[in-house]
């Protein structure tokens, strides 16, 4: 049987390197929808919505939340470059879900001092957070 | 000769100025493993943005972006990053002296401080301040998302023709270099020479691109910018104050020799008293 061929992906955020490795199929959000990515693949620079990376390897399937940033692909390399990352693995399910409820409440008071961008970005977040694990 | 009591008091005040040294040592010790830590791991990131911005501004050239812009220096502005407090050596000193240099040739130039120590000098000495920040003891994407946005949104309403980043990397332990870098307008870092251009597909397009990553560019070089000025705030401080408690052992010692010799000079008379008094008896 032919050598399977594999690309290498790498996430890495302003604070370290999430994850490094040879995979053979990885799926990324980017804001115009999902990109599944095969090794070979065009060279492409996109920008990434906040939603989760799914990487295929050796039948196993990993998932690590990212939030905004970009990926560059190129020469089988994927480059993700996110503002925030998570492995499933690392990944507090109550602290996400307390962050959920922290955004939810600031949504619902409508104080007008409440950045409700920001507070609706948390939510996203929060919530991208717990779709990793399963919720 | 001081007399016996005064050396005596001397040892005291400088052995416990010592456990001073020796204790903010320690911290700056631990500190500093956790700030290297940091800033070891942010590299990687710095190295792929700054790669990426490489390659896709030299497959996008001639593109026209507000933060590429090229304008002739009317007014420029300086972001000097030092650290909050002191006792760590000229590692403040050698960024500040570097800043005074640099604004020379801009004189009217605004500062935006990072760090209490360069904004009390340059407060101090009457240069324009735009913007001052302090509380740089944890490096946090919020303080620079804030100093970010401010530069951009000056230069891109033209008030900033110019922008530079000051700040102290972090070599090694031993070392820290002040340096210089142009954060605007950007200045795509040139691709390694034998590489091919690159034809990129944009998506959505790369406008769009272009307009967040520049400005996540701009970030991460304030954010590397200030965990390296952590890190070699930390190493600077741990090494003064390895040379302090050195310093003070050495002083103690010099003066323990004396406080005995005092000592000794003092019984020596003493004996002698008491000899020729006796003498004097017979």
């Amino acid at each position: 049987m032919a050598e399977e061929k594999l690309q290498r992906l790498e996430v890495v955020t302003p604070q370290a390197k999430v994850y490094g490795q040879d995979i053979r199929f990885v799926v990324i959000p980017g804001t115009e929808g999902e990109l599944g990515i095969l090794p070979e693949h065009a060279p492409m620079v996109s920008a990434l919505k906040t939603g989760l990376v799914r990487v295929q390897n050796e039948g196993n399937t990993l998932k690590i939340a990212v939030s905004g940033g970009f990926a560059e692909v190129r020469n089988s390399k994927v480059t993700v470059l996110a503002n925030a990352a998570e492995r499933e693995d690392g990944i507090d399910v109550e602290r996400a879900k307390a962050a959920k409820e922290r955004a939810e409440q600031r949504l619902a008071t409508k104080d007008p001092d409440i950045d409700l961008d920001r507070a609706e970005a948390a939510l996203k977040r929060a919530l991208n957070r717990l779709r990793a694990k399963g919720y | 000769m001081a007399s016996l009591r005064d050396l005596k008091r001397r040892i005291k005040s400088i052995s416990s100025t010592q456990k001073i040294t020796k204790a903010m040592k320690a911290v700056a010790a631990a500190k500093m493993r956790r700030a290297q830590d940091n800033v070891l791991a942010a590299r990687p990131f710095a190295r792929r943005v700054r790669d990426v911005l490489g390659r896709v501004g030299s497959a996008s050239v001639g593109m026209k972006h507000p933060l590429l812009a090229v304008r002739e220096p009317q007014k420029v502005a300086y972001i000097i990053v030092t650290a909050d407090r002191g006792l760590c050596g000229g590692f403040n000193a050698n960024v500040i002296k570097m800043g005074v240099q640099e604004t020379r040739k801009h004189p009217n130039a605004d500062l935006i401080t990072i760090g209490r120590k360069g904004k009390d000098f340059f407060h101090r000495r009457g240069y324009n301040i735009a913007q001052q920040y302090i509380g740089t003891g944890k490096a946090d994407l919020g303080l620079t998302n804030e100093v970010a946005r401010f530069v951009i949104d000056k230069y891109t309403a033209e008030e900033y023709d110019e922008v530079y980043l000051i700040y102290s990397q972090f070599i090694n332990v031993i070392v820290q270099k002040p340096v210089v870098q142009k954060i605007l307008p950007v200045e795509p870092p040139g691709g390694e020479a034998d590489e091919k251009k690159v034809d990129y597909i944009f998506e959505p397009d790369a406008e769009n691109i272009m307009d967040s990553l520049l400005p996540m560019y701009i970030q991460n070089s304030l954010f590397q910018a200030l965990l390296e000025n952590n890190a070699g705030f930390f190493s600077a401080q741990m090494t003064a104050m390895d040379n302090a408690t050195k310093n003070a052992s050495e002083m103690i010692d010099r003066l323990t020799l004396t406080m005995n010799q005092a000592r000794q000079a003092a019984i020596t008379t003493e004996i002698s008293e008491i000899v020729s008094g006796a003498a004097a008896l017979e």
